[in-house]
């Protein structure tokens, strides 16, 4: 049973655009039976934060290739990815890579 | 599971893992290495030697303002002086905002800005009168065949403006990996072996040109600029989807995630990469119009733009090449063509579009090369 959990969520690199143009928001997410994980944390974003174009952001269960995913500042390669298990106050931050320099 | 310590400063956390060596460093470690591998680049291949007067091609996007940072801060030990170079192409909505983040970055910087639009050195030919002239024939406008060339002459022009001695571009491993891809799915076989060096020297009057990130995995450039709170433009162009190197781009995405190593193991194998002797390409004339180099009487900008003046903008793309030049057209052989001697016409000899294939036929993409036009150009 994981316990409500307070986490920011940030958007850059343009990913942005597919929320709204907000780049940081405040999530409270809600407990529930298993624990908070990245994987579900997508479904989240999904179905609450998203307002276009899902599979710009969005493959599979994964966030689509080109899109950085960083954990308080750290590659989420470096902590399991999908499965890395959210703490209160984190901060996720998905940064797209997709697009002319 | 916690992220492992850095494995240079033991002290920090670390914050990625090279796709290559896998070393796991922090943000700090990372940035220092990067600079150091710019570095490295830069005075390994002595592209730009004390003295240089750079122009960096400057977009506001991530790559050229992740090199402006680096050769900023790298500036002195090496003793060249920079320019930032902004082209603008003519984009309504697009360039215009990216133009704005190039003028905050140079005043920041405290970088000279010079911006040359497509408008004033192509007779009023902004890219969004391209588009228009190019719409509607049914199959791919092409835009970013005419704006990847155009934008390297206006380039040209503009570091000529500012008295340059070296071009600079901010091409990462990526960029270069889709180039390659590009070029083997078109059968580019001239391009393929040519565009793997680091940079092309000069030839004829074209200023050297080089890119200092041709090393640095896309990934690794966004990364610098997130651990060095750097800003830039990140929107993409309004006529990117239809740009030919969007599938090359989606091929190589997926490819990164089953192996990491694939873009700069791509890259490298270009480099190693040998043409067989039939494939190619003879040496490259002059422009009878510009004087710049090229491999048939026109080179590829003045051939675009003719086209594009003589409302047939298809002209110098594919099949239409042939009337630029008042050639008569080929009876079936191309190597029996002697108006084809001007450079061989390769269509059925070798895939090779390092000579304009006249007949291009499916191939609308195949273009002549001009020896500074050697690098990715869309």
């Amino acid at each position: 049973m994981a316990a409500p959990l307070c986490v920011e969520v940030q958007f850059g690199g343009g990913a942005e655009l597919l929320f709204d143009g907000v780049k940081k928001h405040q999530v409270t997410l809600p407990g529930q039976e298993g624990p908070w994980d990245i994987r579900n944390l997508l479904v989240w974003i999904k179905k609450n934060l998203l307002k276009e174009r899902p599979e710009l952001f969005i493959q599979g269960e994964s966030v689509r290739p080109g899109i950085l995913v960083l954990i308080n500042d750290a590659d989420w390669e470096l902590l399991g990815e999908l499965d890395y298990q959210l703490q209160d106050q984190d901060s996720i931050l998905f940064i797209s890579t997709l697009h002319g320099g | 599971m916690p992220a492992p310590t850095c494995s240079s400063c033991h002290a920090a956390r670390a914050a990625l893992r090279r796709p290559r060596s896998g070393q796991a460093l922090c943000g700090s470690c990372f940035c220092a290495t990067f600079e150091a591998e710019v570095l490295h680049t830069v005075l390994a291949g002595h592209l730009l030697p004390p003295g240089a007067v750079v122009a960096v091609g400057a977009s506001g996007g991530k790559d050229s303002t992740v090199l402006a940072h680096v050769l900023r801060e790298l500036a002195p030990r090496l003793g060249i002086t920079l320019h930032l170079v902004a082209v603008d192409e003519g984009i309504g909505g697009y360039r215009d905002a990216a133009l704005e983040a190039v003028s905050s970055q140079a005043a920041r910087w405290e970088l000279p800005l010079t911006i040359v639009a497509y408008a004033d050195l192509f007779g009023g030919w902004t890219m969004d009168a391209v588009a228009r002239s190019t719409a509607g024939s049914g199959r791919s406008r092409s835009c970013c065949t005419f704006c990847g060339v155009l934008r390297r002459r206006a380039l040209e022009e503009g570091a000529r403006l500012v008295g340059a001695s070296h071009i600079v571009t901010g091409h990462n491993a990526d960029d270069m990996a889709e180039t390659v891809l590009m070029n083997f799915l078109r059968g580019d076989a001239g391009r393929l072996a040519r565009g793997g060096v680091l940079g092309s020297a000069g030839e004829g009057c074209a200023l050297p040109r080089c890119r200092p990130l041709q090393f640095a995995s896309q990934k690794e450039v966004v990364l610098y600029a997130h651990f060095r709170r750097l800003r830039y433009f990140s929107e993409e162009c309004v006529y990117a989807p239809e740009a030919f190197r969007g599938h090359a781009r989606d091929l190589l995405k997926r490819l990164e995630a089953a192996r990491p190593s694939a873009v700069l193991d791509l890259v490298h194998s270009a480099e190693r990469l040998a043409l067989a002797p039939a494939a190619r390409p003879p040496p490259p004339g002059t422009c009878s119009r510009c004087g710049a180099l090229a491999s048939h009487t026109l080179c590829q900008a003045c051939a675009l733009l003719d086209g594009l003046n003589r409302g047939l903008p298809r002209l110098a793309i594919g099949k239409g090449r042939r009337v630029l030049e008042d050639k008569p057209p080929l009876s079936g052989n191309p190597s029996s063509d002697p108006a084809a001697s001007q450079g061989p016409c390769t269509c059925e000899q070798s895939r090779d579009g390092a000579t304009l294939c006249g007949d291009g036929g499916d191939r609308a993409e195949a273009t002549c090369v001009l020896q500074s036009d050697l690098s990715p150009t869309e």
